[in-house]
This record gives C-alpha cells, sequence and structure tokens, in this order.
C-alpha cells in the first residue's frame, strides 16, 4: 500500500512539472513582464535595463528553474490588470467557483443515485424510460443552452430567481461565500442546476449500469434465496457494491466539472476563477492566464491523486490483495 | 403418505425476443424426510434451472410455464413475493456452485450470517450471532470467533463453502438444494463437503437435493438419482440400480464414461458428439443423435417415462421399452 | 459494384431499417450535411459577404411575429444579417470543423496507436504516458487554453481569419488521445493473431505489415469513435465560440451566433439565441444517436459507456 501511494505521488510530481513548463512557455514567450511591471510608457533603453535585472536575458534553464522556484514558493507573477500577485486574485475568486462545484455536487449525488437505482431496478416503468430519454437527450444539450434556457424560463419570464452574479456574501476569514445569506443561496440555483446538467446524465446511466450488472451477480441471487427482504437486498448488498466504480468515476469527472464551470460563469456573471480567466483572455494578463494554468493544474493532479488512493482504501480487495 | 416435496410434470421456459425456449418439460419427482436425491446431467441440461424453479430464482427471461410444486403442502408456484420469501432461506436453504461469487465481497461473515437469522427469526442481533458461532462450529469451521469478523476473500475455498453451509443450515431448514456444490473446490476439499452434508443430513433432520454432474459423487451421497438431458427426465430410480444397472443409452454412456470402471493405461470411455442447446433440440428423442441403438421411431416420437422393471425405476427410450414386451 | 452487393446484404443494412431511430436520425443528418454542402445555393443571402446586410435591419423578429417579414424568415441578428441565412453557414462551419477535427484526431492517433501497440518497447510507454498525462486533463480544458494562447500570440485580427484551420488542430488536438488508445488497443489484439505471424514468415517488413495488414482491421473501433467524435467536437467548437474563442463574430457558427444573441434575451429578441440553440441541439443529437446505433451494431460489448 505505501509502495502504492509513493508511486502515485511521484507521478503527480512529474505532472506537475510538465504543466509548470508548459506554463513557463507561454509567459517566456507570450506574455511582456516587462510591461506588467511597470507599464507601457518606458523607453526601449530602460526596457533593456529592466529585462537585465528581472534576469529576463538569462539561459532558458536557469529561468525555468527560477520559475518553478518562485511557484513552489507561491509567486506566480504580479497581474497586469489587478496589480496584484496572480495567486492572490485566484485565491480571492475561488470561493466562488468552489461553493458552485460544491452545491453542483451534491446535487448530482441527491438526484443521479436514486434515480439510477429506481431505473436499475424497475427498467420497464415508464417513469425509467422518461430519465434514459432524458440522458440520452441531455448529453446534446450543450450546457450554456440549459444556462440560457434556465435564465429565460425562471429569471425573464417568471422571475422567481436572479439571472447573473453571486448576490449578496458574507466575509468568512476571507472566505466570501454565498451559503449564509438567502439571496446568496438565490443567486446559487441556476447555475448549479445548469452546471449539474452536463454531468446528471452521464452519472444516472452509470448509477443505472453499474446497478444492473450488480443485480446479475451471484452474490445477489444468493441473497435471494436466503430470502432476504427485499429492501435490504437492494440497499445494502447491491448498493455498497455499486459504489466502488462510481466513486472512481465521480473523482475524474470532478475535473470535468470543474472545465464546465468557465461556461457556467460566462453566462450567469459568476465571479469565479472560471470567469476571471476569460476575462484575463480578454485583456491579455498572461501572467494571470499561467497562473490560472499552474493552480488549475495542481488541483486536478491532486484530486486524482486523492481519488486514487481512496479507492484504495474503500475497496477490501485492492487494499489486501493489490500492492501487485 | 405425503412427501415433502412433489414437483409434478414442472415446465420452465424463457421469453427471449426472438420466440420462447422451453428450458425443462414435464419433469417429475417426489422427495421424502431425510431423503437424498441427485439431479444429474451434463451443463445446460436443465438441472440447475430445476433448482431455482423450485424457490422462484430463476433470472428474469425465464418463468414457470406449467406443472406444480408442492412443499410441506403448500403449493410453491402459486406463492406470492412474500410469501417465498419466507420460505427461502428459512424452509428450504439453497447452496450454490461457487462461494467466492455467492459471498458479498464488501460485507463481513458476521453480517451475512446474522441478516439472514434476522430475516426469519425475530431475536436480537446478540442472538443471531451466538446462533451463527454455533453454526459454524457445526460445520467445524476452526477459530470461528475469528472468520465472523473476516471478509470472504480472507477464507480458503473450502472454508467459503463451509461457511455458505453454516448460513443454509442457520434456519434449520427441511430441505437443502445444493447446486454444484463441490465444482469450484479441489478433490479432497470435495470430499470433506460432501461428508459433512451427509453428515448434516443424519443429524440435522433435513432432505437433499443434489444437483450436479459428478455421477462419482452422486453414487456417494444419494439415495435416488434423477437423469435430465436437454430438459427432460430421462432415466430416475434409486442410486443404487441407476448406477449397477442403468437401462438408457445416456445413463450407460455416463456411467462407461467414470474413469474408476477402466483398466489403468485403457482410453476413455466418451459419449461421442454434444448435448444440443434449447434451440436446437432434435425431433423425436433428444438423445437420438448420439445413440448407438437408436430406430426409426426414436427420430420421430419422445419417448414416455415408463417403469421398465419392477425395481422402482422409470426410463425413457423406446428401445428399452421394446425389451420389456 | 461487389461492394455494393456485400453492403447491401450486410447485417448493418438489416438492422439499420430495423431500428427506426437509426433511420430518422441519418435522415434529418443527410439533410443538415446536404444543406451545408449547398449552402450558397439554399440559403436566402451570403451573411458572410457584409455588402448583403444592413445594420438598420438588426434585431427584426420572425417572419410570423408583428414586426416581421417575409424577407427575414427566422428575423434577423443584431448586425442586422438574415438569422436562416447565418444559421445555414453557421452549420456549414460546425460540421466542416467538427469533421476536419476527426480527421486530424484520427491520422494522429492512429499514426500513434499504431506505432506505439506494434512497436511496444520504450516507444510505447513513452507515448502512453504522454496520453495518460493528456487524458488526466479535461479535453475542455486543454481546448480552451489553448485557443486562449492562440488568440493572444496571433492577436485578434489574425486568429479570426485562420479561425477555421486553427480551430480543427486545437480541437483535435484535445481528442487525439481517444483514438490513439483505441487503436493500440485493436492494434495489440491484431498482433498475435496468425496473419501477422504469416506475413512476418514470408519476410514483409515491419511497415508494410503495420499499416498495409494490421491497420485495416483496426479500423472498425475507429469508425465507431469517429461518428460520437464529430458530435463532440462540434459542442468542444460551440463551447468554445461561445467563449468568443472560436469562430469570431464576422463568421459566425452557431456557438458565435448563440453568444452574440444571448445578451438580447432581456431585451427580448429571443430568436436570435433560440433557433441558432435548437438547431444546434438537433443537430449534435441526431449524430450522437447514430453514433449509439453503429456502436451497437457493429461492437455490442465493447465502448459501453
Amino acid at each position: 500500500m505505501f509502495a502504492f501511494i509513493v508511486r502515485r505521488f511521484i507521478q503527480a510530481i512529474f505532472v506537475m512539472l510538465i504543466i509548470s513548463l508548459v506554463g513557463f512557455l507561454i509567459q517566456h514567450n507570450i506574455g511582456d513582464p516587462v510591461r506588467d511591471l511597470v507599464g507601457e510608457r518606458v523607453t526601449p533603453a530602460e526596457r533593456e535595463v529592466i529585462r537585465d535585472q528581472l534576469g529576463l536575458n538569462d539561459p532558458f534553464y536557469v529561468q525555468f528553474a527560477r520559475f518553478v522556484k518562485k511557484a513552489g514558493k507561491g509567486d506566480l507573477g504580479l497581474s497586469f490588470f489587478y496589480k496584484k500577485p496572480a495567486l492572490e486574485v485566484i485565491v480571492s475568486k475561488a470561493p466562488a467557483t468552489i461553493e458552485l462545484v460544491i452545491v453542483t455536487a451534491i446535487i448530482l449525488i441527491i438526484v443521479s443515485i436514486p434515480a439510477g437505482i429506481y431505473s436499475a431496478i424497475y427498467p420497464k416503468s415508464w417513469f425509467s424510460r422518461i430519465i434514459m430519454a432524458f440522458s440520452t437527450v441531455g448529453v446534446a444539450i450543450p450546457v450554456f443552452l440549459t444556462a440560457i434556457a434556465l435564465i429565460y424560463l425562471f429569471a425573464v419570464e417568471l422571475n422567481w430567481l436572479p439571472s447573473y452574479g453571486r448576490g449578496e456574501t458574507v466575509n468568512l476569514w476571507g472566505w466570501e461565500s454565498g451559503f449564509f445569506t438567502w439571496d446568496g443561496l438565490k443567486h446559487l440555483v441556476l447555475p448549479s442546476i445548469s452546471l449539474s446538467s452536463v454531468m446528471l446524465p452521464l452519472f444516472i446511466r452509470l448509477v443505472r449500469a453499474e446497478m444492473m450488472e450488480v443485480l446479475e451477480t451471484e452474490y445477489i441471487k444468493f441473497a435471494w434465496a436466503k430470502g432476504l427482504h427485499r429492501r435490504r437486498v437492494w440497499f445494502i448488498h447491491a448498493f455498497k457494491n455499486t459504489l466502488l466504480p462510481v466513486i472512481t468515476v465521480f473523482g475524474v469527472q470532478l475535473g470535468i466539472l470543474f472545465a464546465f464551470t468557465i461556461l457556467t460563469e460566462t453566462v450567469f456573471q459568476w465571479q469565479g476563477m472560471g470567469f476571471m480567466f476569460l476575462e484575463a483572455v480578454e485583456r491579455s494578463d498572461t501572467s494571470l492566464l499561467v497562473a490560472y494554468l499552474v493552480v488549475v493544474g495542481a488541483i486536478f493532479v491532486s484530486v486524482n491523486t486523492v481519488v486514487d488512493i481512496v479507492y484504495g482504501f474503500v475497496n477490501p480487495m485492492v487494499r489486501i490483495a493489490g500492492t501487485k | 403418505m405425503s412427501h415433502l416435496l412433489e414437483v409434478k410434470d414442472l415446465e420452465v421456459k424463457f421469453a427471449l425476443r426472438s420466440g420462447e425456449l422451453t428450458a425443462i418439460d414435464g419433469v417429475s419427482f417426489t422427495l421424502d424426510k431425510r431423503e437424498r436425491l441427485g439431479i444429474v446431467g451434463e451443463s445446460g441440461a436443465g438441472k440447475s434451472v430445476t433448482g431455482f424453479a423450485i424457490i422462484n430464482l430463476l433470472s428474469r427471461p425465464g418463468y414457470i410455464s406449467a406443472g406444480k410444486i408442492l412443499f410441506e403442502g403448500q403449493e410453491l408456484h402459486r406463492l406470492s413475493e412474500e410469501e417465498i420469501r419466507k420460505i427461502r432461506g428459512d424452509r428450504i436453504s439453497m447452496i450454490f456452485q461457487d462461494p467466492m461469487m455467492t459471498l458479498n465481497p464488501v460485507l463481513t461473515v458476521s453480517t451475512q450470517m446474522v441478516e439472514t437469522v434476522l430475516a426469519h427469526r425475530n431475536v436480537s442481533k446478540a442472538d443471531a450471532r451466538d446462533l451463527s458461532l454455533e453454526k459454524l462450529k457445526t460445520v467445524y469451521i476452526p477459530s470461528p470467533e475469528k472468520r465472523l469478523s473476516q471478509y470472504p476473500h480472507e477464507c480458503s475455498g473450502g472454508m467459503r463453502q463451509r461457511i455458505a453451509v453454516a448460513i443454509a443450515l442457520l434456519t434449520n431448514p427441511s430441505l437443502i438444494i445444493a447446486d454444484e456444490p463441490s465444482t469450484a473446490l479441489d478433490v479432497t476439499i470435495q470430499a470433506g463437503i460432501m461428508d459433512l452434508l451427509l453428515e448434516l443430513c443424519e443429524t440435522e433432520d433435513m432432505s437433499l437435493i443434489l444437483i450436479t454432474h459428478d455421477l462419482a459423487v452422486v453414487s456417494q451421497v444419494t439415495e435416488k438419482i434423477v437423469v435430465m438431458y436437454a430438459g427432460k427426465i430421462v432415466e430416475s430410480g434409486s442410486t443404487e440400480t441407476i448406477i449397477h444397472d442403468p437401462k438408457h443409452p445416456y445413463t450407460k454412456g455416463l456411467i462407461k464414461a467414470l474413469p474408476g470402471s477402466l483398466q489403468p493405461g485403457s482410453r476413455l470411455n466418451q459419449i461421442p458428439g454434444m448435448m444440443p442447446t434449447l434451440t436446437d433440440i432434435p425431433r423425436g428423442c433428444a438423445f437420438h443423435p448420439r445413440c448407438t441403438i437408436k430406430d426409426t421411431v426414436c427420430q420421430m416420437e419422445i419417448p414416455a417415462l415408463i417403469s421398465v422393471d419392477d425395481h422402482d425405476r422409470m426410463t425413457a427410450c423406446h428401445m428399452v421399452k421394446r425389451t420389456i414386451r | 459494384m461487389r461492394t455494393w452487393d456485400r453492403f447491401k446484404k450486410s447485417y448493418l443494412l438489416y438492422s439499420f431499417k430495423r431500428d427506426p431511430i437509426a433511420i430518422i436520425s441519418f435522415s434529418v443528418l443527410s439533410v443538415f450535411v446536404i444543406i451545408s454542402i449547398l449552402a450558397p445555393v439554399v440559403a436566402p443571402y451570403n451573411t458572410y459577404d457584409s455588402s448583403t446586410f444592413d445594420i438598420m435591419d438588426g434585431e427584426t423578429p420572425p417572419a410570423w411575429m408583428e414586426g416581421g417579414s417575409k424577407t427575414f424568415m427566422l428575423g434577423t441578428d443584431i448586425q442586422g444579417r438574415d438569422l436562416l441565412s447565418t444559421m445555414i453557414y453557421g452549420l456549414r462551419v460546425s460540421l466542416l470543423i467538427g469533421v476536419g477535427a476527426v480527421l486530424f484526431q484520427s491520422f494522429v492517433g492512429i499514426l500513434v496507436g499504431l506505432l506505439s501497440g506494434y512497436l511496444g518497447g520504450k516507444l510505447d510507454a513513452f507515448l502512453m504516458r504522454l496520453t495518460d498525462i493528456q487524458f488526466s486533463i479535461p479535453y475542455l480544458i486543454v481546448a480552451i487554453f489553448t485557443s486562449a494562447i492562440f488568440k493572444l500570440a496571433f492577436g485578434v485580427g489574425r486568429y479570426a481569419e485562420l479561425a477555421v484551420p486553427l480551430l480543427i488542430v486545437i480541437i483535435g488536438a484535445a481528442h487525439w488521445p481517444i483514438y490513439a488508445r483505441t487503436v493500440r488497443a485493436s492494434v495489440l489484439g491484431e498482433k498475435n493473431k496468425e496473419y501477422v505471424e504469416a506475413a512476418r514468415v514470408i519476410g514483409i517488413g515491419r511497415w508494410q505489415i503495420m499499416f498495409r495488414h494490421v491497420l485495416p482491421n483496426t479500423l472498425t473501433p475507429v469508425l465507431v469513435i469517429s461518428t460520437i467524435q464529430v458530435a463532440e467536437n462540434v459542442m468542444s467548437e460551440a463551447a468554445l465560440s461561445f467563449l468568443g474563442l472560436g469562430m469570431p463574430i464576422t463568421k459566425p457558427s452557431l456557438g458565435s451566433l448563440i453568444r452574440s444573441g444571448f445578451e438580447y434575451i432581456f431585451s427580448g429578441s429571443w430568436w436570435i439565441t433560440f433557433f441558432p440553440g435548437v438547431l444546434l441541439i438537433i443537430f449534435i443529437l441526431v449524430i450522437l444517436l447514430l453514433g449509439d446505433w453503429l456502436r451497437d451494431v457493429l461492437n455490442p460489448k465493447l465502448y459501453k459507456g
């Protein structure tokens, strides 16, 4: 088990290095750190001096090493637009995205698990057929269209829910949270429903497929042969075995969910990291872009690594048999 | 005298998109208290289906299309889902072939035993646990306390099968249906399980239906045999009679195929050809393509299961029928 | 002709004729494809040519509503372009990019998968590492990031000019790993079959074996994933365009149209977003349904879910 964890870690670090390399290359070739620092109005001569001072005329690998070292310490450069360290900007926007993802994950779990299990146990019922039809069609609908449709219905026509922004937030030790006010919560509804529509079809089908497979196994048959109550067979015997693959997929999909926050935040003008990224593109704020790449890359790598390790714990067979 | 179990003209069909297939056709037999019956045949002959049909555990497209199943006076095939649930695991227990697949890998042995007790008896968890411990001892599992808190994959194959037997015993059932209980195990362990079952039938006052393709095992454990081929019974009678004096060509072929009867170094006797699949059952007697003594009538008419001598044995073969006149 | 006869008698055609969803999807898709190819002929106006529209016509509602007119069947967008025509050209661009990207992906993916699977060894390990790493990053992030970088590097004007080929490359680059993996798995399976052994014994060179013997046998799975990939690519392109990183507003695709129409739903001009949106959904849906059917017919056990 320990060897397994160590190996995953090394792989994670390797990937991070590559991401840093890409980020560095971008910054090196596209951005203009001199402009980031002192703006546009400097003479070419002054520029050269500053370039030397910043070490921009040093050889490639020296600069890269410096980049990695600084990144390790949390210094990812200065945001041209915000005039603040890039990392600080990202961190200030992170809570918005994270809260959105949390609420979306909750919606996914609450909806897909019961729907999937029900349609696995009663595949021919009309309700199951509707669920399956919905999930087939749902895959074809891009998230931004769902978002726009929701906005049109609930914000423009019915005027029940707000159509943009986070609403009122409460500052808890630097974390701007929308969870604690009615207004904040209202603002969370449409964006999280939109975001969940991306993954909902997939998860419903996944839970249903896994559950159906489990229900055909010998040990479920044995459980029936023992004369156990239906609910016990479904929810204790079948469900636990269905969960394992679902958890793995969930971990991987969390990353993709993150990618889709960019689209959702754009529609709702949600002041999170995704929206920040697009604004940075529009403003040619390279440092912020690169910082985003590094941070998001780090998040993916860590989540993937953690999920792999957690799976090792949850599945008792892997734990004991799997040190191959 | 009423029997413990009476199966009359049982017919099981599979409703597929391409049509209906008959898996078992006209199977009948009886079982009394403490009797041990063997249902013998190759894979696909319908023996497991028969076993599952008794407790109505057929996999989805399968259903009982005709016949009666009478157990302790009740018509099992007419019972509601909840009523048959009460019988399963309580009055009739089942043991499956591969214990690795039958025990749920993510639940402990204790959980899987206690839940069976609690599903049928109104006792406390602690009492259920004690009962489980007691049954583990009955099947001779060493350090039973330890076993309870283990997961199935932490026990060996033979051990797992004993646990399955212990689970079957928890409610003191009248009948145990054992579906190929020793096929997945090696020979020595196999013998152990068979001995165990034999002993338990005596001590626990149970009947046994042993479903297997292994004639050798059947000859040692059972008192009556039913031989199945392509969904029908081709011969039935007491174990003694069938093993020492088989009349049906198929049964004869099976006995001859047992390596025990040969001289060392000689070739094994095989029945040429293969048993037909459900979709290609030949006209007339299903065995005729592989039979050495067939005649024209065998290709046209399905032979009836009739008594051919004064032992209580029945055979379904036109050629054998001719010899009794 | 023989191939056509074989096709007529094949299982493929047989199950196609029995599946209403496949038939409907295929028909709808064919209509779309034909309209796209014949766009200059079919569309009422050529909206890529800025002389054909006038901003004064902007925001005209669809013909059946008040204020609409027959000259613009589905209304106009904010710049005065006929919505129907723009949608047709947009569909064409989306299709072009979707298929173009698939060609790119399959070319790169097949090459990588073939070399990796057949030659094995360190090359295989290296290429698979590469694939794994790209797999661990969501494709959308790759696409968004790459297009953002390109946009910054090329500048807005140049980027707009090169949009179509750039998008093909960007979207292609985001999705090639799936092809590589699929082909590699196929190749690994084929490698051990007798005909490869036989070819080697006769003395046919490695490269010939790879390309002329093994490759054709690995193409069935490629065909299966290609259909679904077209849909994925179209969705990616729509997403990029919606974010402003894809087709520019001067040569809009369906995604760009939706983007430009979005702000105007509040002021009531809902059709600018609605019609392109519906068309996009139907387009993607029929491709997906067709892809699903194809997968079920060709390979019932593999690639499910």
